[in-house]
């Protein structure tokens, strides 16, 4: 059995423009997204900002319901019986919010422990376990906002995990920690899965995919673009090379001549402090080089080095074209 | 068992971030302060005797009521804002015993209104504070805390649907005060805002309170407020749980 089942998950949102004359605009977040997480598994959904993972999560979690499509978790349906899902779920999502600010970070796992159940008798152990785990042991009577990103971080992870949930959605959990706190965070996911538990886990960071997770989709303007393990995504690109320059200064028209250039097939951009770093796809066996830093007159041009592909480079392949059929990959044995 | 472990423990929760909210017991405190006054200098125009008691009470209950709109509308509003909506949302538990202590909660707090006015009466104004009713009036203070905090769960219910909800409690703080007689004596105004008043509760607790310290029959008015209370409880019940599927289906539990 599945732990977690969407079936052609559709999700659309309205929204109005205009005081006067109002015009409603339907916006269409999730289309037609399935996929399937066996019981056991961390499964990664990977997507820029807009692809529509949160939709897919909050579609999972109960928290919004789908304008078309099915979702169960442990074969209970997302919509029919919210309310037995939601005892069998955890939920952490990236960010600040989500938290009571003025009481402390034991006031609020009391508080939510007693939402979610947990047997008074097991309260005050299971809260210590949990303070320990995520390691705010000697912090929980502290009012929480004088905690940290981080430490809010943790203390949400704390509160998804309180009735111990068999399954565990993580949404950008990492998202602006610090490097050690991640770090840290990226131990406790991992040793959830060790523990038993199912994790959905989104994220930007592509080496935390390919750390953490056994799956991963790819979810690119609300449809998944490609699925498998880690190296499944990474075969994709296999056949490429990548060719990254350090330049300054460089112009959206050179961008776009790179991107033109024949036996290119994709070009990332990544703003650093003064410098844009290139990240440029072609085929492997073609030497481009000079051709490429033809194309860039005008800009003054740093470090230039020619690497393997890794997945962050598949990422980018998939979500800067438009699904093909061809693209969709599923590893084998894992479920359809 | 189980109910009321968690009525209790919410209750608790909300009251101590409440409490520990500068913004909302200052509020609390001194809104009250400000009708109370113009009250006091109202009915000692009047220049009836026993009369500045009276405005007190009316005075102090408007702060419940002040604190119970504010508090239920402004704290699901803010829950939405903090992200904690989506969180009781999808908690295992009941919507409706994880809302009604957040009202509950929100009511109580109007307990610093009426120290607070009381206090302001006595020492600003000489008003003698002593109860005809002891007994009533300890009744009636919670039994009227408990029926505008029901009142409060009726409004939040509509607040967890409609992200802009809580510019109505703006709008219903005025009526409200002088439709139920809380400023002025119902007698005093027109018939047809009369069956408006008896369907609010805070007209039959402000009567109660009144009648519990002055003299009367204070229990009657107890027993109305309680019973409107089971009212907006049936009706609070049934409005969550239809918005709370509808705000899921609109995703009007988030800004995002």
């Amino acid at each position: 059995m599945s732990a977690i089942e969407a079936r052609e998950l559709r999700r659309t949102y309205k929204t109005s423009t205009g005081v006067f004359r109002r015009r409603t605009l339907e916006v269409e977040a999730v289309r037609g997204v399935s996929f399937e997480v066996a019981e056991g598994e961390l499964f990664g959904l990977l997507g820029p900002n807009g692809a529509g993972k949160t939709t897919t999560i909050k579609m999972l979690i109960t928290l919004l319901i789908p304008t078309s499509g099915t979702a169960r978790v442990l074969a209970l349906d997302v919509v029919k019986d919210a309310r037995e899902v939601r005892k069998r779920i955890g939920y952490v999502f990236g960010g600040e919010r989500g938290l009571y600010e003025r009481l402390s970070g034991l006031d609020n796992l009391r508080y939510f422990a007693e939402l979610y159940a947990v047997p008074p008798r097991d309260q005050k152990g299971r809260i210590a376990e949990l303070l320990d785990l995520v390691g705010l042991t000697g912090r929980e009577k502290e009012r929480v906002e004088g905690y940290s990103r981080g430490m809010r971080q943790r203390l949400h992870i704390a509160r998804g995990l309180l009735h111990d949930p068999p399954v565990v959605f993580l949404d950008e959990p990492t998202i602006g920690v610090d490097p050690v706190g991640a770090r840290e965070l990226r131990h406790t996911i991992s040793s959830l899965t060790a523990a038993g538990k199912t994790v959905l886990l989104t994220t930007h960071y592509m080496f935390e995919a390919d750390e953490l997770c056994n799956r991963i989709a790819v979810i690119n303007k609300g449809e998944i673009v490609a699925e498998g393990t880690p190296r499944d995504l990474k075969e994709i690109v296999a056949d490429r090379t990548v060719i990254e320059i350090e330049a300054f200064g460089a112009s959206d028209d050179a961008i776009d001549r790179l991107r033109r250039a024949p036996g290119v097939t994709s070009v990332a951009v990544e703003e650093r402090e003064h410098a844009q770093v290139l990240l440029v796809q072609s085929a492997k066996g073609l030497e481009l080089t000079q051709s490429l830093l033809g194309l860039l007159d005008g800009a003054t041009i740093g470090r230039v080095a020619a690497r393997e592909p890794t997945l962050e480079d598949a990422y980018v392949a998939l979500v800067e074209q438009d699904p093909e059929p061809g693209l969709s990959l599923h590893a084998a044995g894992a479920p359809q | 068992m189980r109910v009321a472990r968690l009525l209790l423990a919410g209750l608790r929760f909300h009251f101590k971030s409440l409490t520990l909210s500068w913004f909302f017991i200052l509020t609390s405190v001194f809104m009250p302060l400000v009708v109370a006054t113009v009250s006091y200098y109202m009915f000692r125009a009047g220049g009836k005797p026993g009369t500045l008691f009276y405005a007190s009470l009316g005075a102090a209950v408007y702060g419940i009521w002040s604190s119970t709109l504010f508090g239920s509308g402004g704290a699901i509003q803010w829950q939405r804002w903090q992200g904690t909506l989506e969180v009781i949302v999808s908690a295992p538990a009941p919507f409706i015993l994880v809302v009604l202590p957040l009202t509950i909660a929100t009511s109580s707090i109007g307990v610093y209104s009426l120290t607070s006015t009381l206090l302001w009466g006595r020492f600003a104004f000489g008003i003698p504070f002593y109860l005809e009713h002891p007994l009533a009036f300890v009744v009636a203070v919670p039994a009227t805390i408990l029926g505008l905090g029901l009142l409060g769960l009726l409004f939040a219910s509509t607040f967890v649907l409609y992200r802009h909800a809580n510019a109505l409690s703006n709008m219903l703080e005025w009526p409200v005060l002088l439709v139920t007689g809380m400023l002025v004596p119902l007698s005093l105004l027109p018939g047809w805002s009369h069956p408006i008043a008896w369907l609010l509760a805070p007209t039959w607790g402000v009567r109660a309170i009144r009648e519990a310290a002055l003299g009367g029959t204070p229990w009657p008015d107890v027993g109305v407020t309680l019973a409107l209370g089971a009212a907006y409880l049936a009706l609070g019940a049934l409005f969550l749980r239809y918005f709370e599927v509808a705000a899921r289906k609109h995703a009007t539990l988030s800004l995002t």
